[in-house]
């Protein structure tokens, strides 16, 4: 028998998975709006107001930032990852090993293959719908700065599909829900605190400092913080670049240990 | 007409292996169109090792297997599109209305929005749940589950019907209502493969059996031509005999099982076990009846317990 590469299983209808998604999503597409339009408030509140009046300014490329302007694009950095490495774990586990709705697929014409890049896809689409709000609420604080802000949408896409990709490895080895508190713990946990969301990288030792380069969280919030501040430059393509490599590196890795899984 | 002997399945020396146990072991078969074909086999026998492999699920370790003549290495997509699968669970979609269910898998087929409402609700009145349809399919029976899961599986018109244990777990109501319902398809010409392991499913639907143990076949045949062959005509079945009727059966060849407590005695016809073992020895625990596919399985995989 002849091993086909992983990718050449994907046909177009990996949409037909996608738009399943969809379909459950609009059905409490209340619930999942509220989330990403409070989320922010009560953030930009804690943060803004509270700790503001004791940090009132952060370096930033040589000036100095408002911490309400150093945050805000962090948030929706965060946002993007939670969004789609938490649908591409815990809610395509679910769909997997509980609900079985990938068994129920893979009798149609779709291939596995089909339907872990339709649940990827989703989880990014689902970043994407999530920052469209985020952006929308911290525009009205007048922290995103357009037309720069509008390039935040492809980002969101962007690293929603990274964050997929390595939600969904975990979710092809994972033995049961509860142990993705450990790449939770060990993966997100930190790049949520160290990747230059609440403070800036530079105030950490110089070996946590090269560590942080390695997180693609720290190139997700520093282009998020390049558009909301409209300052492009040269070398944030290589930020753009590492994530779209490390999604490269991710994704056939995603549908490697699904089908190691899930065939038999 | 020659045209109804079109092979649909073809399988010729199927085997499944992995983790080193061999769950399918050199199986040949075929299912011709329009036909009705059980798999029957004791927990493990490999029933659903087998068409696990129809589907694509599990890839083959070996042999040869074609599916409306193409190969299903070559050929999966094309293959699975014009098959329905019910599956031994119930993998309906939690998330989605009865309606939603049937609507949203007809996606997966590419099937026209327009065609699908039309065709979904006919299915649901098909199977009697029209009445259900903006239901949670949570709040439905373990019956009508099943009942949903067969219209899920015939959302594309298929050409061929896959069911792995389709009652298993139902009462005798629901099992009924299935089996009606599979009764009309095959009455329509739908070919069917089944496997199960209750012996009135298998008598009632099937026209033509393959019995599996340990992953081969054991024998393969007609329902009736099997009880014949294996089991006879008549079944006495005597409870604590005495050693009478044991030299009576053994002096004259009757095929029996002999228990530790129980003698069961198959006849055919022309022996005329009733007048012959009934009437003489026939005095306390004794049950005369015809010979079943029942008997022909457990004289064929033993009556040791499974797993």
């Amino acid at each position: 028998m002849i091993k086909k590469l992983p990718v050449a299983n994907i046909s177009l209808r990996f949409i037909r998975v996608w738009s399943r998604n969809l379909t459950v999503y609009k059905k409490i597409w209340l619930v999942n709006f509220l989330v990403p339009l409070f989320e922010p408030l009560l953030y930009l509140a804690a943060f803004g107001v509270g700790l503001s009046t004791f940090i009132e300014k952060v370096p930033y490329h040589g000036k100095d930032l408002p911490y309400l302007d150093f945050i805000a694009p962090a948030l929706i950095a965060i946002t993007i990852m939670y969004n789609a490495f938490f649908e591409n774990t815990y809610a395509s586990f679910v769909r997997m090993y509980y609900q079985k709705t990938f068994d129920a697929i893979m009798a149609t014409p779709l291939s596995l293959e089909d339907v872990i890049t339709g649940e990827i896809v989703w989880g990014a689409t689902k970043a994407l719908i999530a920052t469209v709000i985020m952006l929308a609420v911290i525009s009205l604080f007048g922290l995103v700065s357009y037309p720069e802000g509008l390039l935040i949408l492809p980002l969101a896409f962007l690293g929603g599909l990274f964050f997929g990709t390595v939600g969904m490895s975990f979710t092809g080895v994972i033995p049961s829900v509860d142990m993705f508190n450990l790449p939770i713990f060990l993966f997100i946990t930190p790049m949520f605190l160290f990747s230059g969301t609440f403070f800036p990288v530079s105030g950490l030792p110089q070996w946590a400092q090269t560590l942080s380069t390695v997180f693609p969280l720290t190139h997700l919030v520093d282009l998020s913080r390049a558009l909301c501040q409209g300052n492009l430059q040269p070398g944030l393509l290589w930020s753009v670049l590492y994530l779209m490599l490390s999604t490269a590196v991710c994704f056939p890795l995603a549908l490697i240990l699904m089908r190691r899984r899930l065939i038999q | 007409m020659t045209e109804t002997r079109t092979n649909i399945i073809e399988a010729i020396n199927l085997r499944k292996a992995y983790n080193g146990f061999v769950a399918v072991d050199g199986v040949s078969f075929n299912l011709l169109k329009g036909e009705c074909l059980g798999l029957l086999g004791p927990n493990g026998a490999g029933k659903t090792s087998t068409i696990r492999m129809l589907y694509g699920f599990s890839p083959m370790s070996g042999g040869i297997l074609r599916v409306f003549g193409n190969d299903i290495e070559v050929g999966l997509r094309q293959i699975k599109s014009r098959l329905g699968v019910c599956q031994q669970e119930n993998n309906l979609d939690p998330d989605l209305s009865v309606l939603e269910n049937l609507q949203v898998f007809a996606r997966y087929f590419n099937i026209p929005r327009k065609e699908t409402r039309d065709r979904a609700l006919q299915l649901l009145k098909f199977i009697a749940l029209d009445h259900r349809k903006d239901d949670k399919v949570m709040s439905l029976s373990g019956g009508m589950m099943r009942r949903l899961v067969l219209a899920r599986a015939l959302i594309n018109n298929p050409d061929l019907l896959i069911l792995d244990e389709p009652t298993t777990g139902l009462d005798p109501q629901a099992r009924h209502q299935v089996w009606e319902r599979l009764e009309m398809l095959r009455a329509n010409g739908l070919s069917i493969l089944i496997t199960t392991h209750y012996m009135e499913e298998a008598s009632r639907l099937c026209d033509r059996l393959i019995i599996m143990d340990q992953g081969k076949i054991l024998v393969a045949g007609e329902p009736a031509d099997l009880i014949e062959q294996y089991a006879g005509d008549h079944v006495v079945e005597i409870v604590n005999p005495d050693d009478e009727v044991r030299e009576l059966v053994e002096s004259r060849g009757f095929m029996h099982d002999s228990l530790e407590h129980r003698i069961i005695i198959y006849g055919k016809k022309a022996e005329r076990l009733f007048e012959v073992v009934g009437e003489q020895f026939c005095r306390q625990t004794c049950v005369k009846r015809m010979a079943s596919l029942e008997d022909v399985f457990l004289r064929l995989t033993g009556r040791e317990l499974r797993e």
